[in-house]
């Protein structure tokens, strides 16, 4: 059966170090790193990636004020990947778009600052606000996204824990191949930072990154790594099949070329490494592609000590040594981990080296674990390389769930 | 408390609730409903707020009773007299 081709046409996105695909590559090819100290509620100040993307730019103060502020996320990525499609809103046909929205978890944050809020009232839900639920439903950030486009076809959410953001455009690909949608803006978004829950379960996890130079905290594949920076952010992107894409003369990013969403059914929340690369496997199987046909592996490598050794038992299982124009990096050594964003806005800080052939790096790699070292690793300084037709992007989250996206370079 | 100043209370709590909105213009006799874009979650804004800030509250078989300003003057000041009169 032969499926519709799918094309990326649009992307929009809010990263701690970017509010546009351009500035964001820039900072990842001249190795700038962007986390800061920020308040956490009953924590005091701890690491955090934040976005600094004008809210206000496509909402208005009352939207902010009722909604999320994944929504807010979603919604200034939804418009500018539109905007980068050439479109706007009313070029929608409004019941044929879709909006698939990734989410490592939602809710967490607006029920915090309800109980909060109540605590200065001592405990009397009577002053619950009537926002609480709206706000925490899980289809929130697609809802907030489909209220702002005036959009009527499906908008929800996928929660994938941080196997998320590669779930929203996998999803989004499935339906405009089944002819559900004609067109979708998807990817993932978070608002993690703004739960003292997250911080508080890493930290008792002793998977909370801490260094006393912010920027050098997020450290994937370093002997001295220590956990993970929690960031907020979003990636959204336009998705389109081909021939329509075409019709309108639409600028193609990428296609579409495999995709793979497994389970470790193992463990909470140790990975899995056997079954990770089964996930690669099978996307390059649907793919139709040898894995020396992948230029670039985009790892989801978290700098937890035992997930990164995990992830790369996984792709050295793949990969090997056979694989001489494989180069595999990692961006939240700039951008920490952005949770439910994560595999979308690493996708999106490599789409540029289809166009200029350069693979950004690994930052804060000072000291290599040797258990890290795959062959290809880009370590600290932008790779200018032969060719990038190919990009392999990991994304993997607790209760083993791990997906894998292949975009190619678009060859008419 | 005079209605006047009940007004006024009423005033900012509906312009934190509403930042977009002009407020300069409303008349205080037609229902705000009709004068401001205000949904019934908006609505009930007001009386959450009043509540917070104030410690008045509005049974919801009173709610028509903040239709307009002027109305929220009548209804809300002998509350906020009886309010302040408990200490």
């Amino acid at each position: 059966m032969s499926l519709p081709r799918i094309v990326i046409t649009g992307v929009g996105l809010t990263s701690p170090n970017g509010n546009s695909l351009a500035e964001y590559r820039g900072n990842l090819l001249a190795g700038v790193a962007r986390i800061s100290r920020t308040e956490i509620r009953y924590m005091g100040p701890l690491l955090a990636g934040v976005c600094t993307f004008d809210p206000l730019r496509y909402q208005k103060k009352k939207e902010l004020r009722v909604g999320t502020r994944a929504g807010s996320i979603g919604i200034y990525c939804a418009r500018e990947a539109l905007a980068d499609a050439g479109l706007t809103a009313e070029h929608l046909v409004k019941d044929r778009t879709g909006v698939f929205v990734g989410i490592t978890e939602h809710g967490n944050v607006e029920t915090e600052n309800e109980i909060y809020a109540i605590s200065k009232f001592g405990y009397d839900t009577k002053f619950w606000s009537h926002y609480h639920n709206p706000r925490t439903v899980a289809n929130n950030p697609a809802g907030e996204i489909s209220l702002s486009l005036g959009t009527t076809g499906p908008a929800y959410t996928i929660g994938a824990a941080c196997a998320a953001g590669n779930m929203g455009l996998i999803h989004a690909t499935q339906l405009l191949r089944l002819g559900e949608v004609d067109f979708a803006v998807c990817g993932g978004v978070s608002e993690s930072i703004h739960t003292f829950g997250i911080y508080a379960g890493f930290k008792s996890q002793n998977a909370l990154a801490h260094h006393e130079d912010p920027n050098r905290a997020s450290r994937p594949f370093d002997k001295g790594r220590n956990g993970i920076v929690i960031s907020e952010g979003g990636a959204l992107y336009t998705l389109e099949r081909l021939d329509d894409a075409l019709r309108r003369g639409a600028k193609i990013y990428a296609e579409i070329a495999g995709y793979c969403v497994n389970s470790d059914a193992s463990d909470y929340v140790l990975p899995n490494p056997t079954r990770q690369a089964e996930c690669v496997r099978t996307a390059l199987q649907r793919a139709a592609m040898s894995p020396a046909d992948v230029h670039i592996v985009s790892t989801h490598a978290t700098a937890t000590p035992m997930g990164d050794i995990q992830e790369c038992e996984a792709i050295r299982a793949v990969f090997g040594e056979g694989c001489p124009e494989t180069w595999v990096n990692n961006t939240k050594s700039f951008i920490g981990h952005a949770m439910g964003a994560a595999g979308a806005l690493e996708l999106a800080g490599n789409l540029p080296s289809f166009s200029d052939l350069v693979v950004h790096p690994t930052i804060n790699v000072d000291d290599l674990d040797p258990q890290c070292a795959l062959p290809g690793l880009v370590l600290n300084q932008p790779r200018k390389v032969a060719r990038v037709d190919t990009i392999l992007n990991n994304s993997f989250g607790m209760l083993g769930i791990n997906s894998t996206l292949i975009v190619r370079r678009y060859v008419g | 408390m005079t209605q006047d100043e009940v007004k006024k209370i009423v005033l900012d709590i509906i312009a934190d609730i509403a930042p977009d909105e002009d407020l300069s213009q409303l008349k205080p006799d037609v229902r705000l409903r009709d004068q401001m874009q205000l949904d019934s979650m908006d609505f009930l804004d007001i009386v959450m707020e009043l509540r917070k800030r104030h410690g008045i509250e509005v049974p919801e078989a009173d709610y028509l009773k903040l239709a307009t300003l002027d109305s929220c003057g009548e209804y809300l000041a002998p509350k906020f007299t009886a309010l302040a009169a408990k200490g």
